[in-house]
């Protein structure tokens, strides 16, 4: 795997030789927001070096410049000490460079093989035509090498686990004599058996001599497997030095740019109220089952669970999204028919979405119409909509929420993703919504922006709001709920008050109905 | 905070449209001399009336996110209606109101196949549209209906004092209604709102289907109207007529600003867009450049338009 290094030539010393790559005042600049300034990165051979910083801290842009996506507005790139020039994307396997992106690039119609080397398929010699037998036995080849035989190279990749797609992607990078792989956000979609798995992968990968630049969230995923360390915090490198385990507090700090004693904002005073929502025997054919629970005003309510144990499913029942089979859902002591979102909120329920781009917000529309979207009504008269009470509104929650925009009139799809999510609150505030669930709140945002959403939620349950937060990451369940409901295949197992909550107990509840494969709980990690 | 700054953003996009019918027209007055006469004027905005009209119900079906090729047909099918209606002796108005609420009726079927049914607008209205045109051909038995009422045909063919074209004045009536309604109304809002995120308005509450099926109810009233425009300013029902509109439609809208995936395009944009190709075949015919011709004028500008827009999303990243 290590063919065509040739160390760069005599007049290039020793240091220049002992990194593969090595980035000198990288600078980068969108209209006038500088996202990257002057950063000198440097990835030594064959090691897994880790680079770290929250949301915005520049971390995507400069891989998209490593990968010829960008351009920079200044400095140079050396690879293995000759200055690199990527005219386009997928001139990077010439190099041996891949790349695994958070999201993957595959193409879900096509087999396992084709993917892995689409635009590079080894042809006939009739020209323009595949050599499919070549093509498979390649591909079967390097899943071996990366040991995963059971995935076969003739399968749709649509028919795969994400885990296994993810084996694919990486595949695919591997593909050309691959000597550097960057991997974005690699664990973020895996359980914790799959994440074993794919630390196996990479240390088999680094003792083959590759390095691999990790760009990661999760500090837990740090001790297995890195090496170096490099922060990046708005644009700049901060920090750079080798990793270990106790480092972990001080590289957070790196991050935020302030200490972080605590992650979750210190508990206000609130008092649990009366019931306002309760859940009688309801049924959702194939997907919940006889689900029995209350709700009160101030009160968070957590709802833990595995993935797939019907939490979403939950929260889209009772808002109406989904079809109930039996059951009852009683508010403030009353029977409700709640049959779509709209009578939901009529009842006072608001939701937000687990996944704010695809059901939460309308990005192509401006803030003021999307913090507006669910409050129409209360903003018109006969049918007319009445602008300046709209505009108040949304400036109103802007600046409540400390919503940082050039104005409510900007594109939502412009914003941050912390911003984005608390656009979609600020709808349901805007709405005076009085029992909300939100489904996973805090994902994919940053540090700070998880602390100021937290923040939000301990307002609310102030003002006497139900909260009902679902959440994959049990540290806030633990950190933000006042009682927990926990969630296995579509029933709920357990409920435990504040005062009990401890890791493993939610999880034994969470995975009470017999496991299949033990150890993959996506909420267990950290 | 610059609260207007995204107003201005899209005003500018109409701007550069506006400015691209001004160059259109600056060039045809300067290469012909009959393009710049009141008469002639005014006679483009007679022709492209029924165009602006069947266009501005192409982009509120458009700004919901949906498509509508059955327009063409809508067109044809409420002329039959009218004409028929008044061949058998029924009043004027009557048999207009009749053609109105059957083109209302030719929405609610797009409405039925796409929010009942369950299928893509753009095959619903695609089969729709072979549906609409195959009853008008079997019932007028592919003869034109001529020779309409004077009390019917003014409205696409009278003039106001003597010199102002009926048509253009509900043409312009119909785009302030429309104009206003759809950024103004709650319904227009929840349009622009579906178009956008079907999903995160369907969970904000916002009654999709109804606004849906009201969307197609509304445009297809619309639609009618521009085709007893059609019917009244030829004097005659053609089985044909409104052939191929919803093509002028769409880019008319796109060319004003509209996008296929919904969400996005104003009124005026539309009117302006209407206009550019109105004022084009117009102006290339006075050159003398033959029908075919103009065909080839009109694609390159559809293309040349968006791709502006491309080329101005690009500069702005």
């Amino acid at each position: 795997m290590l063919s065509g290094r040739d160390g760069g030539g005599k007049e290039l010393g020793n240091e220049m030789k002992e990194y593969l790559l090595e980035t000198r005042g990288i600078s980068k600049s969108f209209s006038t927001v500088k996202v990257l300034d002057g950063i000198d990165l440097k990835i030594k051979r064959g090691e897994v070096h880790a680079l770290l910083g929250e949301n915005g801290a520049g971390k995507s842009t400069l891989m998209k410049i490593l990968t010829g996506v960008l351009e920079p507005d200044g400095g140079e790139i050396l690879y293995e000490g000759k200055p690199l020039h990527i005219r386009h994307p997928r001139e990077i396997y010439d190099y041996g460079i891949g790349i695994v992106y958070q999201e993957f690039n595959l193409l879900p119609d096509l087999t396992v093989a084709e993917n892995i080397f689409i635009g590079r398929e080894p042809a006939l010699p009739l020209k323009g035509f595949i050599n499919d037998r070549r093509l498979n036995r390649d591909a079967a080849n390097l899943l071996e090498q990366l040991n995963c035989s059971s995935i076969s190279p003739g399968r749709k990749v649509a028919t795969l686990s994400v885990a296994q797609q993810q084996m694919v992607e990486i595949g695919k990078a591997l593909s050309s004599n691959c000597r550097l792989l960057i991997m974005d956000e690699p664990t973020a979609a895996l359980t914790d058996s799959e994440i074993e798995t794919l630390f196996d992968t990479i240390r088999r990968l680094k003792a083959s001599g590759v390095a691999i630049i990790y760009i990661s969230h999760r500090m837990s995923d740090l001790d297995a497997i890195v090496d170096r360390v490099t922060v990046l915090r708005d644009g700049k490198l901060i920090s750079e030095r080798k990793y270990d385990c106790t480092l972990k507090d001080l590289l957070i700090q790196e991050m935020v740019g302030r200490e972080l004693n605590q992650k979750f904002p210190p508990r206000p005073d609130y008092k649990r109220g009366k019931k306002t929502l309760e859940v009688k025997g309801l049924n959702v054919a194939d997907k919940l089952f006889d689900i029995h629970f209350q709700a009160y005003e101030g009160e968070i309510l957590g709802i833990a669970g595995l993935m797939g144990a019907g939490r979403t499913e939950l929260a889209r029942a009772i808002f109406g999204a989904e079809r109930i089979t039996s059951g009852e859902i009683w508010i403030d002591g009353v029977r409700k028919q709640i049959t779509s979102p709209n009578k939901a909120i009529a009842e006072g329920i608001g939701y937000i979405t687990e996944d704010r781009k695809k059901d939460g917000l309308m990005l192509e529309q401006t803030l003021r119409d999307n913090i507006s979207a669910a409050s129409l009504d209360q903003f018109s008269r006969n049918g007319w909509v009445k602008d300046y009470q709209v505009e108040a509104a949304a400036e109103e929650y802007i600046r409540k929420m400390r919503i940082k925009t050039r104005g409510s009139g900007q594109l939502a799809k412009t914003l941050s993703g912390g911003n984005q999510q608390k656009v979609i609150l600020a709808r349901w505030l805007c709405r005076k919504s009085r029992i909300l669930i939100l489904d996973e709140p805090t994902r994919g945002i940053d540090v700070n922006a998880k602390y100021e959403i937290y923040e939000l939620m301990y307002q609310l349950v102030g003002q006497g709001v139900t909260v009902i937060m679902i959440s994959s990451e049990l540290p806030e369940i633990i950190g933000m709920s006042d009682r927990v409901l926990v969630m296995c295949e579509g029933k709920i197992t357990g409920e435990l008050a504040a005062v009990e909550l401890e890791q493993d107990k939610i999880l034994r509840y969470a995975m009470a109905n017999g496991m299949k494969d033990s150890g993959s709980s996506p909420v267990g990690r950290e | 905070m610059d609260v207007k700054f995204n107003k201005k953003e899209r005003n500018t996009q109409i701007l550069f449209t506006l400015m691209g019918l001004l160059i259109l027209c600056i060039f045809f007055s300067i290469t012909t001399e009959s393009f710049l006469t009141q008469r002639n004027l005014l006679n483009i905005a007679t022709q492209t009336s029924v165009a602006v009209i069947v266009a501005i119900a192409e982009t509120y079906i458009i700004a919901s996110g949906c498509i509508d090729l059955s327009v063409g047909s809508g067109v044809a099918f409420s002329g039959l209606i009218a004409a028929t209606a008044m061949k058998a002796g029924m009043p004027v108005p009557l048999a207009m109101l009749l053609a109105l609420m059957t083109g209302m009726m030719l929405g609610a079927v797009n409405a039925f196949v796409i929010t009942v049914l369950g299928i893509v607008p753009f095959i619903a209205t695609l089969g729709t549209n072979s549906i609409f045109r195959g009853i008008v051909l079997v019932i007028m038995d592919g003869v034109p209906m001529s020779g309409l009422k004077s009390e019917f045909t003014w409205i696409g063919s009278g003039k106001l004092f003597g010199w102002l074209p009926w048509a253009v004045i509900f043409m312009a009536v119909i785009a302030v209604v429309m104009a206003v309604l759809l950024k103004k109304s709650k319904f227009g809002r929840y349009v622009y709102a579906i178009g956008s995120n079907e999903q995160a308005a369907f969970l904000s509450g916002i009654p999709v289907k109804k606004i849906k099926v009201m969307n197609y109810i509304i445009s297809g009233a619309l639609v009618a109207f521009a085709g007893m425009l059609l019917a009244a300013r030829v004097s005659s029902a053609a089985p044909t007529a409104g052939e191929l509109y919803e093509t002028n439609a769409i880019a008319a809208s796109v060319i004003g600003g509209a996008s296929l995936t919904g969400g996005k395009g104003s009124i005026a944009g539309t009117i302006v867009g209407a206009f550019i190709i109105g004022v084009l075949s117009n102006g290339l015919n006075l050159i003398g450049l033959n029908y075919f011709w103009q065909q080839v004028a009109i694609g390159v500008v559809i293309i040349a338009a968006v791709f502006l827009e491309v080329v101005r999303e690009r500069l702005k990243k």
